[in-house]
């Protein structure tokens, strides 16, 4: 069991040492030196209560957009398409909001803004899902494809409903805003770490229940882990890509809550920074359970925040890379553990059997 | 309509052809060994960086660049994917983000911007024939690979029961490697491509080709001439839409950038609403071999 | 001494996997002109013994030998020292054609390209000189499986092999396919130009008696006899086979009178790939009854299955099921609502239908039986009642004998037999009106096959259908009250098999091979 454990964690390790060594090797070639890098990452970071904020801030659509990754993978299918669902996800909040009446009350401003942000990001995950149903599509292109659309699409909009020489909408009314975190925890005074980071919580925790305790999170699960038996078990197969895919969409879409509710109080054009496909990073990372996506997130919001950090250092465009590096690594090292757990005692009998199998008839 | 505009809207084809034709037939060439090359759309990005690299040194400099960028990327890919058996999808997204991040970081690094390059008055030059010919002829040739040499029997053969080629000697890995660096070499002419016509590189320049010509392999029924006829419809769609903009109609920027992918969208439900006829994936694409 | 050296020997072979011994001190040698035939329970150790002779499992102690000389076995050197193995699946690239499948490795060139013509007729002239003729430019995928047989022979036989290892080669061939291809193999033996040796694994004890010289057989991956085939007799080589005396389960026979009808399939015709998998099968099952579907793999039987369950969309026909009033149409029901009017299926391959590997064995139990483990009133936010749940796994872990009785055990950890024990309570559990049983004891070991004829034999009599779909004559005889013979597509002829007078083999081997009822 303990064993198990250790090589569990070794890819994560590993990863890590790959993306500073890629870090330290292009801090170097930016002619800098990595330990100043390291530094002012810290530093930037969780060396201050500010920067934890951030890190927090920077967390959050992450937890979100990794969540929506993940729940698709457990059912099998490959989300790529969280960038472009945290962008409509976004765009409707900060629509529904604006439209609002500027008294709403916050009890009834936030659920219909929270649903707009839900429901838009749902809609795009269930095209990619209709896709693959009805004319088997891989999720993988049309979701890749949607995120296109859904970028030259909002910059169509924008021209609509943009606010007159800037690249961003009317502000939301004021029920609909996120109140900060610094409200209640004054040391994060200045950071931009909001309820949205609540809301992350109450949907990962409700996604870890959904998964192990309900009839909807068991189908789920046994469609991503064997197709074929799920259908024999009479699962509605195509139902059931679909139902996920907008569930997955839908939660990558509250995390454009972060930043429009919880932070500038309206939809700017560029606000993602990329956040849909390091949710990919952050899922696989998290091995696509609720609580390991959490951890993950928490560390690609530290990079990203420590992006921003050393930007007087190295453009933060080297956090992008190290995404890559660290997801390359743990694809590449993850079939290497798998091998290793199996040639573990006890685990060796599946092998065994396999081979027994093959015997018969 | 005239001859005249018809033969513009050609020649406008061909040329907006080639990055679609050649990472059509890289993602062919790939697929067909059993390897998902979701990587193309990364591979032509990392080679018309390294094109527009290389190119204050000369266009064969920059050429040379991007090819050898386009094999590199390739190398890692393979290896990770055939020879550490990760997850193909995974490695082919990372390798996506990993060509659009170290795009970008380049970008600030070596030109101070973070959306695009000086203009590269090296690449003058009426490069068009040279690249459509090649294109052209890269899908001949490839069908003559696949068809007509030991080597492309061997690939056909890994491509679909990996097991059973490998009982017969036939060294599944090294195929398999070999498929896939040819993808990155045939798809880092398309990004070299893209550098040579724009003559200068943006970030994102690539803008999904990569993934529309996973589309047209699809398409193409994991054919390379039928890949490079999906790749050249596509072609087609977009040079419409830009020849018609230039002559004044009322279409904005976005919807001709939106395009090309919006009509793979609508060409992906038209196959399923089809069928598929006969052409159907490699049988063992994605799965390693141990 | 002039006898050359055996083809290929084994001395004292040893290969573990874990705890357990596949092959545990074997010696055994082929020689030129030879044929051994191989035979052993399922699980004996077999295929094992023949994946270390050819170098795809590395040995754990003894020795292989080719001609002789010690080797570390390879697949390379197999094929160099002329061993040829053909495995019990087919090993054939489906969209290639026969020369394509045939060369593939040592492909003929000219000027650096692929000699098609040559590799055509190389191919057609192999095949004419050993009588397995075949058209070398049809694409595999065409052939049926008895011409696939012959491609991989021919591969053998292309690379020159003197040493033929075949793994089951007659498992998915007609009768007479099956003769036709041992006539084939004797020949390509008895030839004394060739210096060929066979050696041929099997579990089919007439074949063994109709072309072996000698017979070995394994139990439990040890030798336990090496004797000539002349010499002894069936009921010998059956003995040391099994190793020990079998409690033989009893078929109580049906009560008289007759039993209302639980599936009723009407001209059932499904088409699979563009191909008619099933053309016109009309059969009843009653109440109380087991009806068993006898015939060479391929033949329809798992489309029938499928199309019954659900799972594969029907041309024309129907599928009718009793329900409490009266028989009800089925045809175009969905999955779920097949299992909820009280269908229930044991797949063929437990591994793709039957279970989910990484799953615990109480979530597997829940596998479609969702409904009566989940309460809740939104639907699709049903929460598990997960004590029941254990209860209820524990409950069957013993009256199955699973081993280990650990519900929360993933279902990877169980051997084949206890996860084949696994499927048969959780299908069983729901108390079905009609069970369709495929296969339902294949590659497990005796007592788990005992344990699941006992538990089909009990949902009989009490009361449910049950369709049993098996490749095994001996399971039908004993359990099915009558056997319905599927040859392509087809209902060839229904015989009543009650327990005082059972079918004969012979006149059921003659049907499934197409003969005339």
């Amino acid at each position: 069991m303990r064993t198990t454990l250790v090589l569990r964690a070794l890819p994560p390790l590993w990863a890590a040492l790959c993306a500073l060594a890629a870090a330290s090797a292009l801090t170097l070639l930016h002619g800098e030196s990595p330990r100043e890098l390291y530094r002012l990452l810290w530093a930037g970071t969780w060396g201050s209560a500010y920067g934890i904020g951030q890190v927090l801030f920077k967390a959050t659509p992450l937890l979100f957009c990794g969540l929506g990754v993940a729940m698709a993978l457990r059912a099998g299918l490959f989300n790529i398409g969280a960038e472009g669902q945290i962008t409509v996800g976004a765009f409707a909040a900060a629509l529904s909001g604006a439209a609002l009446p500027a008294a709403t009350p916050a009890w009834l401003a936030l659920p219909t803004v929270l649903l707009c942000a839900f429901g838009a990001g749902a809609a795009l995950g269930a095209v990619a899902g209709l896709f693959r149903w009805l004319a088997g599509a891989h999720e993988v292109i049309v979701t890749m494809m949607l995120n296109f659309v859904v970028r030259a699409a909002m910059v169509g909009l924008g021209g609509h409903v943009f606010l007159r020489e800037s690249v961003h909408t009317a502000p939301v009314v004021a029920g609909a805003e996120l109140p900060r975190l610094s409200r209640y925890l004054p040391a994060l005074h200045g950071s931009a770490a909001n309820a949205s980071l609540l809301l992350g919580l109450l949907v990962c925790a409700g996604c870890a229940l959904l998964l192990s305790r309900t009839r909807a999170g068991f189908v789920l699960r046994t469609l991503g882990s064997n197709e074929e038996a799920a259908r024999a078990a009479g699962v509605h197969v195509g139902r059931t890509w679909t139902w996920a895919l907008a569930l997955a969409g839908g939660v990558a879409g509250l995390g454009g809550t972060n930043f429009v509710l919880g932070y500038k109080h309206y939809y700017e054009d560029g606000f993602s920074g990329g956040v849909g496909y390091m949710g990919i990073a952050v899922a696989v990372l998290g091995h696509n359970r609720p609580l390991g996506v959490l951890l993950a997130a928490l560390l690609f919001g530290t990079l990203s925040q420590g992006g921003l950090a050393v930007h007087a250092l190295v453009p933060r465009e080297l956090i992008d890379v190290l995404t890559a590096v660290v997801l390359l690594t743990l694809a590449a090292s993850q079939p290497a553990v798998q091998r290793l757990l199996q040639a573990q005692p006890g685990a060796r009998r599946e092998k065994e059997q396999d081979e027994k199998d093959k015997e018969g008839p | 309509m005239s001859a005249s505009w018809l033969l513009g809207l050609g020649v406008t084809t061909l040329r907006l052809g080639v990055p679609y034709i050649m990472a059509a037939l890289g993602g062919t060439v790939s697929e067909r060994a059993g390897v998902i090359n979701i990587a193309l759309e990364g591979l032509l990005l990392l080679s018309a960086l390294a094109a527009a690299l290389g190119a204050p040194h000369g266009a064969a400099a920059a050429a040379l660049a991007g090819l050898g960028a386009g094999l590199a990327a390739a190398a890692v890919f393979g290896l990770l994917t055939v020879l550490l058996r990760a997850n193909q999808v995974v490695c082919g997204v990372a390798m996506f983000l990993l060509a659009d991040g170290l795009s970008r970081f380049l970008l600030k690094v070596v030109y101070g911007s973070t959306s695009n390059s000086p203009r590269l008055g090296q690449l003058e030059g009426h490069w068009a024939p040279l690249f459509v010919t090649g294109a052209l002829l890269a899908g001949l040739l490839l069908h003559g690979l696949l068809g007509a040499t030991t080597f492309g029997l061997r690939l056909r053969a890994v491509g679909e029961h990996p097991a059973a080629a490998r009982s017969l000697g036939v060294p599944v890995h090294r195929v398999r490697l070999l498929a896939v660096l040819l993808s990155g070499l045939l798809t880092s002419v398309g990004g070299i491509w893209l550098v040579f016509d724009q003559r200068q590189f943006v970030a994102l320049m690539s803008g999904g080709r990569g993934f529309i010509a996973l589309a047209a392999m699809i398409f193409g029924g994991w054919r390379p001439l039928g890949a490079v006829g999906a790749a050249l419809l596509f072609a087609l769609a977009e040079a419409l839409a830009v020849r018609l903009q230039a002559q004044g109609l009322p279409l904005p920027n976005y919807a001709v950038q939106m395009l090309p992918c919006g009509l793979t969208l609508v060409a992906l439900g038209l196959r399923g609403a089809m069928g598929t006829r006969g052409s159907r994936p490699p049988a063992a694409l994605g799965q390693p071999l141990d | 001494m002039s006898a050359p050296p055996p083809l290929c020997e084994a001395v004292d072979l040893s290969v573990r996997y874990g705890s357990l011994w596949a092959n545990r001190g074997v010696s055994l040698a082929v020689r030129p002109g030879e044929v051994v035939a191989l035979v052993g329970e399922n699980g004996a150790g077999k295929s094992t013994l023949l994946h270390a002779l050819y170098g795809l499992v590395p040995l754990d102690g003894g020795q292989v030998r080719y001609h002789g000389q010690p080797v570390v076995p390879s697949p390379q050197r197999a094929i160099a020292a002329g061993l040829g193995l053909v495995h019990q699946h087919f090993m054939l690239v489906p969209p290639l054609t026969v020369a394509e499948n045939v060369i593939l490795g040592q492909e003929p060139r000219k000027h650096g390209l692929l000699d098609r013509r040559r590799a055509e007729e190389e191919v057609r002239a192999l095949a004419v000189r050993h009588g397995l003729a075949i058209d070398p430019r049809r694409p595999v995928a065409d052939l049926s499986v008895g011409e696939a047989q012959r491609v991989e022979i021919l591969k053998v036989l292309y690379r020159g092999a003197r040493l033929l290892i075949l793994d089951e080669p007659t498992a998915v061939l007609t009768p007479a396919e099956a003769e036709g291809m041992l006539r084939v193999l004797r020949q390509l033996v008895s030839d004394p130009a060739g210096g060929r040796g066979l050696l041929l694994v099997t579990h089919k004890l007439d074949e063994v008696m109709a072309v072996a010289d000698r017979v070995v057989v394994l139990r439990q991956g040890e030798l336990v006899a090496s004797l000539p085939a002349q010499a002894c007799s069936p009921a010998e080589i059956a003995r040391a086979m099994v190793g020990r005396e079998l409690q033989p389960v009893r078929r109580h026979p049906r009560p008289a009178g007759p039993a209302e009808v639980a599936l009723a399939v009407h001209e059932l015709v499904v088409e699979r790939d563009g191909v008619r998998r099933l053309d016109g099968v009309t059969l009843q099952v009653r109440a109380g009854e087991v009806l068993g579907i006898a015939g060479v793999e391929g033949n329809g039987q798992t489309e029938l299955c499928a199309a019954v369950m659900g799972l594969l969309p029907v041309r024309s026909g129907s599928v009718q099921l009793a329900s409490a009033a009266g028989l009800r149409d089925i045809t175009h029901l969905p999955v779920r609502a097949r299992r909820e009017a009280g269908l229930a299926w044991v797949p063929e391959d437990r591994h793709r239908h039957g279970l989910v590997l990484d799953f615990s064995l109480a979530d597997n139990l829940l596998l479609g039986h969702e409904g009566a483990f989940c309460t809740g009133w939104l639907p699709w936010l049903q929460v598990i009642d997960r004590r029941r749940l254990l209860r209820h796994g524990r409950q069957l872990l013993d009256e199955y004998d699973i081993q280990p009785p650990e519900v929360q055990a993933p279902a990877r950890a169980l051997s084949g037999g206890n996860q084949q024990k696994l499927v048969v309570a959780r299908e069983l559990s729901a108390q079905p009106r009609v069970i369709l049983a495929a296969q339902p004891t294949r590659g497990v070991d005796v007592g788990a096959i005992q344990t699941i004829h006992a538990q089909l034999l009990g949902a009989r009599d009490r009361g449910a259908a049950v369709l049993l779909v098996s490749a095994e004559l001996d399971e039908l005889q004993k359990l099915a009250d009558r056997i319905a013979v599927l040859y392509r597509g087809r209902i060839r002829a229904v015989l009543d098999n009650p327990p005082s007078c059972p079918v004969q083999r012979a006149r059921l081997g003659e049907l499934m091979a197409g003969g005339m009822a």
